[in-house]
């Protein structure tokens, strides 16, 4: 329902071949240092540049041969474009691109005496056939890596574009290999190998074909569709009905991953609802500027990070951490200063509430218009929570994942809140019985005031939150305020479990409805169906009953 | 067809909130043109009794009879009052922002659709028949007063007028005179044996000494259910009903 | 109270100076926007012509608010669909009327289908091209939508801030659907580029006048409709549903038939409402169905005071006053302004301009006698 946040935008990772160059270049990043033992030299590097094909075609497998941790930095830099002859001296060296600007590097020796202009160099192309040479080479160089990420990134690699010359390779490294993982995708690249290869006995293939039909991935499925058999012979048959099994594999995967954005958008609905579930379900307050707590709890993340970027750039992996209790405080006072000033005097008039709380959120906004400016903030995303695993063929993002443990870690810190504190104790005999509940001596006005300012601090948290997948600007609030209300209205007012219910529910339902209709019929319909479901259950999912609730 | 003797039957009625028994397998009868009085402690059910009568809550199981043939636990509030049951409640809710006069106007019987109300002519043509019944309910001074202005007992009088002008074969009537002095009091016991000459009246009551005054049938209500049944001498030499009221 | 002294009487003094005042504008506003010369002291732009005119339609929509909410107890956060579809449904006749002479040239289809590559018109855009059945839409398809709505909302007793959450849901909805290019409205860019109606160019000075005079008249029948509505013995039993629901139920009243007639009625209202205001703003997009219209609506009747008929077109009329001149000095105060008000009224002024006014007048005179 909130458009800003579909799980379905391009995830904020890298795919895998990327990964697998990422990881290959740190290496050869972090062995820059260290001086060459053996290897090659920089004859070997300056044949990289000779126009004669042969030559290249040499001290490329030399320099694979060489062993030396540079060379894989050496191979990619050349097969990616990156490798530069400084046009004066003819000297070979590697671009890399570091927040936008081009850092040459050379790759024996480290850094250059001076900085290189970009019109200094020329880039060093390479032909088709140099190409598949470079392929081969950084294959095997990769197979023999230390790091078992890279070794899964290469034998993923083979998987995807077959090459019947490193069958021998992947079967030595499958000889010796011990993690289970790299393994596996060792096995599948070896079984796409030999399916995509017409060389092989038939019946190896078909073997082969039952392997990658078990491995049952999208790449598996590439492999088949690509091998070459001949029509209607029992190969191609295989074939196709191992396609098949993937087929249903995939689809299952996908309804899965779709649960999981349902999920994920169930915990984000919750987490924008949690705070609302506290002043409108608990105390009955209609609060429409609900929402800009959310969008004042994303600017304080803003403002957090800014200073913290002042005093240490090291701080930005914790300013999330340090934003949390700050948007509580800033949240929870200026909820504690809108009930003061505003709610108190309004509490026998619920729809006054609304319209006073409409015009608090329109202030709320243009001051932060005013102060910040229309436009989106950029929030960062410490690296703890960037990038994404899998799980099984489930693509999972590490901010969504930290999203729906933080949601349901702050349901249970409330639950517990209002259960097991006086505080709450204090919360739930002034909602059940004001008047008796002051003849017991508890101040109920300030209970209130506590309650209200509680409700707005958890709104400002879930702000902290969001500012990881939504835009920050001054209308953030304004996308959760609606589904906010049916969260609670859906789930039962009074009602915490109902609100993670309604929530979970309406995400899931989203998130799967979705794929058939597109988002925005989805969100209508969901919100026609809470519109009818009201009808029928008036009190929501969870009701509170019995005469109290008269 | 032969009339039936009772004109208001419930047997065997469960009511349960989250758990709680508010009725317990209540059975009671109320004779046409009988007025009778229910008494008992708080949470007996006298309210829930009430509001299954008039359809505001519906009963778990059990059946409810009005005049032997309308099925009660089928209608809602509004068919049921159109029947002819008219219910006192025990707050007095009056239509605050409405003259004294309107009050009775909207309980006149007849005229219920939405059309019937828009074309009505009664603003002019009714005032005699709403004077009489502020007559009863001496409350004729103040006519032209927002009912909100009126004084606690006067709403309960402002409420008894509207259940006259509603013309019901049936009164509920909900501990009329909480809140009402004593010469207060006393009229009003007197206006309901008025009434009772030509309706059927059901009182719910604690104030002991206005029973007594009423003198009539009582039934006790306990944990839901009749505990005892009679004039109010038997019942109050009942050893159950005696246990339940002084806690023994 | 007020309500109550009010109601005893049939039109007051203030009705009649409502209606007369605007007979008044329906006749001076075009003659003094034909007869007078351009540039002359006396003259009124055709512009403010269509401003003057835009308030008028505000005011229609305040007073459907002010007999739903005043008199009823229903707030309606989604006022503005019903407004909004009636808007559609005049757009829809103009869109009808510009009959070829489109950037695109087709003689049916409207430009944006035929920038969709559309083949043929929709079934429900048939008929649009008779004015009658449009103005037959222009009050059916609001009333229809209200009527749905209301006949659940109703039956199940959803009532108070439910009902204004799930009024909100509804536009809110209805936005993100008309945002929709393959629903068949024009998606973001709503219905414009309207030519004429009745063969008469809607930028035409008299065309403005005219649009304003209807307007006007609109305005004042609609008016007298609410007031017999509410000085009738229906009006009684609306406010005894506003005030005491249950109790009426007891009276056997069935207090969902009153509600959702009135509601069905009000929505009828601000459909006419909208479909007086396209043509003079020469626009209509999914912009109308945003909430905060909705809730922008509700504060003019907020403002001007409610439950007294006049009081929603007094804030409408006040309220787009002060944000015409705000918008077009200090853009960036209006929010500002607009959210103080909602605090100012709710707060300290919750009988509105009108109950004070009336207030302080009847009070005085009350003093002297």
């Amino acid at each position: 329902m909130v458009a800003r946040s579909d799980p379905r935008r391009p995830p904020r990772i890298l795919e895998a071949s990327h990964l697998f160059l990422l990881l290959l270049s740190l290496l050869g990043g972090t062995a820059m240092a260290a001086a060459p033992e053996e290897g090659f030299d920089a004859e070997r590097l300056q044949q990289l540049g000779e126009r004669n094909l042969r030559v290249v075609e040499q001290a490329v497998a030399d320099i694979a041969a060489s062993g030396a941790p540079e060379s894989l930095e050496v191979l990619l830099a050349l097969r990616d474009g990156r490798l530069y002859r400084r046009q004066h001296d003819d000297v070979i060296v590697v671009a890399n691109r570091v927040d936008g600007v081009m850092l040459y590097s050379d790759p024996l020796l480290g850094t250059l005496g001076e900085p290189l202009a970009d019109d200094e160099v020329t880039v060093i192309r390479v032909s088709n056939r140099i190409r598949r040479a470079l392929s081969a080479a950084i294959a095997s160089l990769s197979l023999g890596s230390d790091d078992a990420a890279v070794r899964f990134a290469a034998a993923r690699q083979f998987i995807d574009s077959p090459d019947r010359d490193l069958l021998e390779a992947i079967e030595e490294a499958l000889a010796v290999e011990e993690v289970a993982r790299v393994r596996q995708a060792l096995e599948v690249a070896r079984a796409a190998t030999i399916a995509s290869d017409p060389g092989q006995p038939d019946d190896a293939r078909m073997e082969a074909v039952e392997r990658l039909a078990e491995a049952g991935t999208s790449r598996a499925r590439r492999v088949l569709l690509s091998m070459f058999a001949e029509e209607n012979s029992a190969l191609d048959l295989r074939r196709d009905e191992a396609v098949a099994v993937i087929d249903r594999n995939l689809a299952r995967w996908q309804r899965a991953q779709d649960l999981w954005y349902g999920l994920s958008l169930g915990s984000v609905l919750l987490l924008a609802a949690l705070g609302l579930a506290i002043t409108f379900g608990v105390m009955g307050v209609i609060n429409m500027a609900h929402g800009e707590m959310i969008m004042i709890g994303a600017y304080t993340t803003f403002v957090v990070q800014g200073v913290l970027r002042g005093i240490s750039p090291a701080l930005a992996e914790v300013s999330l951490l340090i934003a949390l209790p700050v948007a509580f405080l800033v949240a929870g006072a200026i909820g504690v200063l809108i009930e003061r000033t505003v709610i108190r005097r309004l509490y026998s008039r619920p729809l006054e509430t609304l319209l006073a709380t409409w015009g608090i959120s329109l202030i709320l906004q243009q001051t932060v218009r005013t102060l910040f400016g229309a436009s989106n903030q950029r929030v960062e995303t410490p690296s703890w929570l960037s990038g994404s695993f899998e799980l099984g063929q489930l693509m999972i993002t590490y901010n969504r994942l930290a999203i729906l443990i933080f949601a349901l870690v702050v349901l249970a810190a409330v639950i517990l809140l209002l259960t097991r504190t006086s505080l709450g104790l204090h919360i739930r005999a002034v909602t059940q019985n004001r008047k008796m509940a002051e003849s017991m001596g508890i101040r109920s006005d300030r209970v209130d005031m506590l309650t209200f300012g509680l409700g707005s601090g958890i709104a400002g948290i879930a702000g902290v939150a969001l500012s990881q997948i939504a835009n920050v600007s001054p209308n953030l609030g304004q996308n959760y305020i609606i589904d906010s209300f049916m969260v609670i209205v859906f789930g039962g007012v009074g009602n915490l479990f109902g609100t993670l219910v309604g929530a979970m529910t309406l995400g899931v339902t989203t998130q799967l409805v979705e794929p058939a209709l597109g988002a925005v019929a989805a969100k209508v319909l969901i919100l026609v169906f809470i519109i009818i479901f009201i009808q029928f259950r008036p009190r929501g999912l969870f009701p509170q009953r019995g005469r109290a609730a008269e | 067809m032969t009339e039936p003797a009772s004109i208001l039957n419930l047997d065997g009625v469960n009511v349960s909130f989250d758990g709680f028994r508010a009725l317990n397998d209540l059975s009671l009868q109320v004779d046409r043109g009988e007025m009778r009085a229910i008494i008992g402690p708080n949470g007996a059910g006298k309210t829930t009794m009430m509001d299954v009568i008039t359809g505001k809550t519906r009963p778990d199981s059990g059946t409810v009879y009005f005049d032997g043939r309308h099925d009660l636990r089928r209608l809602d509030e509004a068919a049921i009052a159109s029947l002819g049951i008219g219910r006192k409640f025990q707050k007095p809710t009056v239509f605050e922002n409405l003259t004294v006069a309107d009050n009775v106007l909207l309980a006149l019987a007849g005229e219920r659709g939405v059309f019937a109300n828009l074309f009505s002519r009664r603003l002019t043509t009714a005032g005699d028949d709403v004077d009489r019944h502020l007559t009863v309910a001496r409350l004729l001074d103040h006519r032209e007063r927002p009912a909100g202005d009126l004084s606690h007992g006067q709403k309960q009088w402002l409420e008894i007028a509207m259940l006259l002008a509603q013309d019901p074969k049936l009164l509920l009537v909900d501990e009329p005179v909480a809140g009402m002095t004593d010469a207060e009091t006393e009229q009003t016991a007197d206006l309901l044996r008025e009434i009772a000459a030509v309706h059927s009246v059901v009182v719910v009551e604690h104030d002991m000494e206005f029973v007594r005054r009423l003198g009539v049938k009582v039934t006790v209500l306990h944990e839901g259910s009749v505990l005892a049944e009679g004039s109010l001498n038997h019942v109050s030499r009942d050893e159950r009903v005696i246990d339940v009221y002084l806690g023994r | 109270m007020i309500t109550a002294r009010l109601l005893s009487g049939r039109m007051t003094v203030w009705d009649v100076a409502f209606l007369l005042l605007l007979l008044a504008l329906a006749m001076l506003v075009p003659l003094l926007n034909l007869v007078p010369e351009a540039g002359s002291g006396f003259h009124l732009s055709a512009y403010m012509v269509s401003v003057l005119g835009k308030y008028l339609c505000y005011a229609l929509l305040a007073l459907a608010i002010d007999l739903v909410w005043g008199y009823c107890g229903i707030l309606s956060l989604g006022h503005g669909a019903f407004f909004a579809l009636g808007g559609y449904a005049m757009g829809m006749h103009l869109m009808r009327n510009i009959d070829g002479r489109g950037v695109y040239g087709h003689p049916v289809l409207p430009d944006f289908m035929v920038f969709l590559n559309w083949e043929e018109l929709p079934w429900y855009w048939s008929g649009f091209d008779m004015f009658g059945y449009a103005l037959l839409m222009v009050v059916l398809a609001p009333g229809a939508l209200a009527f749905l709505l209301g006949w659940f909302a109703f039956r199940s007793r959803v009532t108070g801030v439910y009902l204004s959450i799930v009024t909100q849901a509804m536009t809110f909805a209805l936005m993100l659907a008309f945002f929709q290019n393959d629903l068949g409205f024009g998606g973001s860019d709503g219905l414009t580029d309207f030519r004429d109606l009745f063969g008469v160019s809607l930028s035409s000075d008299g065309m403005r006048s005219a649009l304003f005079a209807a307007s006007a008249i609109v305005l004042a029948l609609a008016y007298l409709c609410c007031r017999l509505i509410v000085s009738s013995k229906l009006g009684r039993v609306l406010v005894g549903v506003r005030d005491a629901e249950a109790r009426l139920r007891f009276l056997g009243y069935r207090a969902e038939r009153f509600k959702l007639a009135i509601w069905t009625f009000s929505a009828m209202l601000a459909g006419l409402a909208g479909a007086l205001y396209v043509p003079q703003v020469g626009i209509i997009n999914p912009g109308e169905f945003a909430p905060a219209k909705s809730i922008e609506a509700v504060i003019w009747v907020a403002v001007g005071g409610r439950g007294y008929l006049v009081g929603g077109p007094i804030g409408a009329v006040v309220v787009n006053a002060f944000k015409t001149f705000f918008t077009g000095n200090f853009a960036e105060y209006w929010l500002f302004f607009l959210g103080g008000l909602f605090l100012f009224v709710t707060l300290f002024l919750p009988q509105g301009i009108f109950g004070w006014l009336r207030q302080r007048l009847v009070g005085s005179r009350e003093e002297r006698s």
